[in-house]
């Protein structure tokens, strides 16, 4: 048995069964408990390594859960595929990366500051990732569901972990009822698939659509839409983000902005891959304006706020804005909107702005998450009016925040100027405006930001408080410095990770021929 | 028009499910609407497995005297029924969650009112 073959079913699975594992190992040792963790989310993280690896090397790599020949996608005695087929491209192996290394920062994050109730948050964490990292591997419309329904209930109840504090157990039922029916979307327009054309594999269903739609897509199409617009958080279905983010306990709200990810993910897979080139010119012009809209509501709203983590929310709203922008820019001139635009190939420049500005998106924002999680863990305080002074103290959080907000606001030399520069140059292609908005924006954000970390950080000693715990701060270096050299060697990340996202992601063929031969 | 009346149902159980889910104030109505538009959507699916005089996809268990060939003709789709299984369970979990987080929101609002329950504004 080559073990290499079955990488993809072993980064589900170990995952999965350690999570049933900790609450055991929970009553009889806490220390055990976190080894436990820790090392099974590194062994994860360093499969998804070899599977990105492989997916480089190879191209896309499929993988037929249950079968003999788990490369074998289509059974001898069928002619479409039936089990449940795992696929990866280079769009999934980015996002894969992506969630598993957030997962992990996030996990070491969490040993600072979870002290009760451990067993469950591991667990529930745990489930989190596998809920996650399933999305992203999975071919199979079907299974996307499940996965997307065991992230909703684990995050949900992540969300609502403190919950001796009532506004957690509220922004928590907020959460689950939205992803339920979000769900529900997903499970109909799933129903409506199999009932036109007996398949769930997502490349089988490209394939019989095939450029035409019937009416039935069309249906099937505005509920996968917006159940996936709405779980990615985008404007005006944005409205569960400021809660959850900002109501979740320390690096969850991190790690949740790599949930939205996974479902931006799957609406990414919806359009470019299952409807391709029959999409209509609507959809990538709704995307645009939704993206503005977002990047609009996000930094006004961020203005009037006066708890750290919602402020902080609302602008990663907006950041939601910025990729929703880019990429609807780039499925603008995919279904070649805008000929000069789509002539000149601004829009695979756009695409690549996007596709890089997720990565830069949870970067900053989590870097900013995990300082205000960690001034919250030392001050006991959220209100801004109530915070001050605390840069006498709190050094290392304070250089650490400033490099965070400089991100944010996209000023060299970090990498949210990277891809955000790429994002304006891209889209004034389409229309000029748009990039005026959204340098405005950015520009508000800078003073947003300027302005909380003023009220945080400088001013005279309230009182007198402690750096952050260890493990918190190293955490919080390792991302501040993948921001540095991501905005010093952009290239990088751009040669290597961003331009096979962006080509998976154009070269839809590839995906279905992967499964159909 | 008879073998329309599942789809009927599917469309009116979905739509009484929305309405409560929209116009219900009561977390717990909340809940129930959730739980209906959910039955709706495991209908739809159970029934676009349905055959006429369908019997259950199970090789080793066949009513007495049926041929071989025409044994797939005559079952109904297992792969609906493998889905809608799956979905039950998914939302008895997320009911389950629903409901005690509801139970917590009571004891520490004192009320299920889901206009009461702002204390997150804006």
């Amino acid at each position: 048995m080559n073990l290499m073959e079955h990488l993809p079913a072993l980064i589900i699975a170990i995952p999965l069964i350690t999570a049933f594992l900790t609450p055991l190992v929970d009553r009889a040792s806490k220390k055990a408990r976190n080894v436990l963790v820790f090392i099974s989310l590194l062994i994860t993280f360093i499969l998804v390594v070899l599977l990105v690896q492989r997916v480089f090397d190879k191209g896309i790599i499929t993988y037929v859960m249950g079968a003999s020949n788990p490369t074998e996608t289509i059974p001898k005695q069928a002619a479409v595929p039936i089990r449940i087929v795992l696929e990866i491209d280079g769009l999934s192996a980015f996002m894969l990366l992506i969630s598993i290394f957030i997962s992990f920062i996030g996990l070491i994050y969490s040993f600072a500051h979870i002290k009760e109730g451990g067993g469950r948050f591991y667990t529930l964490f745990l489930l989190m990732v596998v809920g996650m990292i399933g999305m992203e591997l999975t071919g199979d419309l079907f299974n996307l569901f499940v996965f997307l329904e065991i992230l909703s209930i684990s995050s949900a109840a992540l969300i609502a972990f403190e919950f001796k504090r009532a506004t957690t157990i509220e922004a928590g039922i907020k959460y689950i009822i939205i992803s339920s029916i979000s769900a529900l979307f997903v499970l109909f327009a799933v129903g409506l698939f199999y009932g036109e054309y007996d398949l769930l594999n997502m490349a089988a269903i490209a394939n019989e659509i095939g450029g035409a739609l019937s009416h039935i897509d069309k249906i099937a199409l505005i509920l996968l839409f917006s159940a996936f617009a709405m779980k990615a958080g985008i404007a005006p279905m944005h409205m569960w983000m400021p809660d959850a983010y900002g109501e979740a306990p320390g690096a969850i709200s991190m790690v949740l902005i790599a949930t939205t990810q996974a479902s931006l993910y799957a609406l990414l897979r919806v359009c470019f891959t299952i409807y391709n080139e029959a999409l209509h010119v609507v959809f990538p012009i709704a995307l645009i304006l939704l993206g503005l809209a977002s990047i609009f509501i996000g930094v006004t709203m961020a203005l009037l706020q006066d708890d750290i983590k919602r402020l902080i929310a609302y602008a990663a709203v907006a950041e939601v804005g910025y990729i929703v922008l880019a990429i609807g820019a780039g499925l603008y001139g995919f279904l070649g909107g805008g000929d000069k635009f789509a002539s000149l190939e601004m829009w695979k420049v756009a695409l690549k702005g996007g596709i890089f500005h997720i990565f830069n998106d949870v970067l900053d924002i989590g870097l900013l998450f995990l300082v205000a999680g960690g001034i919250i863990y030392v001050t006991k305080e959220r209100s801004l009016n109530k915070l001050g002074g605390l840069a006498h103290s709190m050094k290392y959080s304070s250089i650490l925040f400033l490099i965070g907000l400089a991100a944010v606001a996209g000023l060299p030399p970090m990498n949210g100027f990277a891809s955000k520069i790429i994002i304006y140059e891209s889209i004034y292609g389409v229309s000029p405006i748009l990039s005026i908005v959204a340098i405005l924006a950015s520009i508000v954000m800078l003073a947003i930001f300027v302005k909380i970390f003023h009220a945080i950080f400088t001013g005279p000693k309230l009182a007198e408080h402690g750096e952050v715990p260890k493990y918190m701060l190293a955490s919080m270096i390792v991302l501040a410095g993948l921001i540095i050299f991501f905005g010093l060697f952009p290239d990088i990340v751009l040669k290597n990770l961003v331009n096979p996202a962006v080509n998976a992601l154009m070269e839809y063929g590839k995906y279905i021929s992967a499964v159909m031969g | 028009m008879i073998y329309n009346l599942p789809f009927l149902t599917v469309v009116a159980l979905i739509a009484i499910g929305m309405y409560a889910m929209l116009f219900k104030k009561n977390l717990i109505k909340i809940a129930i609407g959730l739980t209906i538009v959910e039955s709706g959507v495991n209908l739809f699916l159970i029934t676009l497995g349905y055959r006429e005089g369908g019997i259950a996809p199970i090789f080793t268990n066949l009513p007495p005297g049926m041929s071989p060939e025409e044994i797939p003709e005559k079952m109904v789709l297992p792969v609906p029924q493998a889905l809608t299984l799956t979905s039950i369970v998914i939302g008895v979990a997320v009911l389950a969650l629903i409901l005690s987080l509801a139970i917590r929101i009571y004891r520490h609002y004192g009320t299920l009112n889901a206009e009461e329950v702002r204390r997150l504004k804006e």
